[in-house]
């Protein structure tokens, strides 16, 4: 479960799905590094899903945007679905300027709408000591 | 056919009227170098910087950072390097920010092809420097072949 150093940000599984964020601090590199590795991941552990956070990231420029779209196709010709979750407003008003509009990339306001998208609910939860009320 | 000399551009937008002296500095300029991928990000904490310094918005400010890592990069990456300045500057009560970034690469052989969205000699997607004229209210490419480019943008604040 450890993360090859490259990366430096962890990728959780939950259940058939993947889920990573990506930090402010992304240098091209870095970002060259995790979708290399979630490309990998995507193969070797037959996900379905893959769930990036991006609610930290201060900007996205074309070689961010690059990686994110070159994941996604990548991830889908190995029968995976990408979702990206958490932009912040500004940077969707710049990457719209940018000419940039993520095209094929599936995004989701948060991480739990992300989470749904890809097939999860809080049915998934355990009930037991929740504090919530199970949804209906 | 080799393009030379200068590519200007105004957008129409919230560009004030074309000065006829040079806008008066209001702040003393800082240079990064461009020279390795850390220069990359250490450029977008000082561009940030002075975003916020100059009064910019969330928003503008994301826009200016953007542009300065496209134009950084490449620089970095098609001109082999070379370095940012950065000043805030101050025109008819207005303050702005205006990027200068020059390397001594080969230079850019069809300007206007550059400019298209999804032209590249790279890796990249293309949309570099067309994006990063689009995020900038003021935009100017000098480049010579042989010899280098520089690429002086600027965003105004708007009124408050």
């Amino acid at each position: 479960m450890s993360a090859p150093a490259g990366a430096g940000v962890p990728i959780l599984r939950l259940g058939d799905v993947l889920v990573t964020g990506l930090l402010s601090e992304l240098d091209d590199k870095a970002a060259v590094a995790l979708t290399e590795e979630l490309t990998q991941r995507v193969a070797s552990e037959r996900v379905r899903g893959v769930l990036i956070d991006i609610s930290r990231l201060e900007l996205i420029d074309s070689f961010v945007a690059r990686a994110l779209m070159e994941l996604t196709t990548s991830a889908r010709l190995l029968g995976a679905r990408v979702v990206v979750c958490g932009m912040r407003p500004a940077v969707a008003i710049t990457l719209v300027e940018l000419g940039l509009a993520l095209t094929g990339v599936e995004t989701a306001l948060n991480a739990e709408r992300g989470m749904t998208a890809l097939g999860w609910s809080r049915g998934h939860l355990p009930q037991e000591g929740a504090g919530d009320a199970p949804p209906r | 056919m080799l393009h030379h000399g200068d590519h200007g551009t105004t957008p129409p937008a919230p560009a004030p009227p074309t000065a006829v002296t040079e806008p008066q500095r209001k702040d003393t300029a800082t240079t990064h170098p461009l020279r390795t991928e850390e220069d990359l990000l250490t450029v977008r904490h000082a561009v940030r910087a002075a975003a916020l310094n100059a009064g910019f918005g969330l928003v503008d400010q994301t826009r200016i950072v953007t542009a300065a890592s496209e134009l950084a990069r490449n620089a970095y990456v098609h001109g082999g390097g070379g370095s940012i300045r950065l000043e805030i500057i101050q025109h008819s009560g207005r303050l702005g920010l205006r990027l200068s970034v020059s390397d001594q690469g080969p230079g850019i052989a069809d300007l206007d092809a550059a400019f298209i969205d999804g032209y590249t000699t790279g890796a990249g997607l293309g949309h570099g420097l067309g994006g990063a004229r689009r995020l900038m209210d003021e935009f100017h490419v000098r480049t010579t072949p042989g010899s280098g480019t520089t690429i002086t943008a600027v965003r105004w604040a708007s009124d408050t």
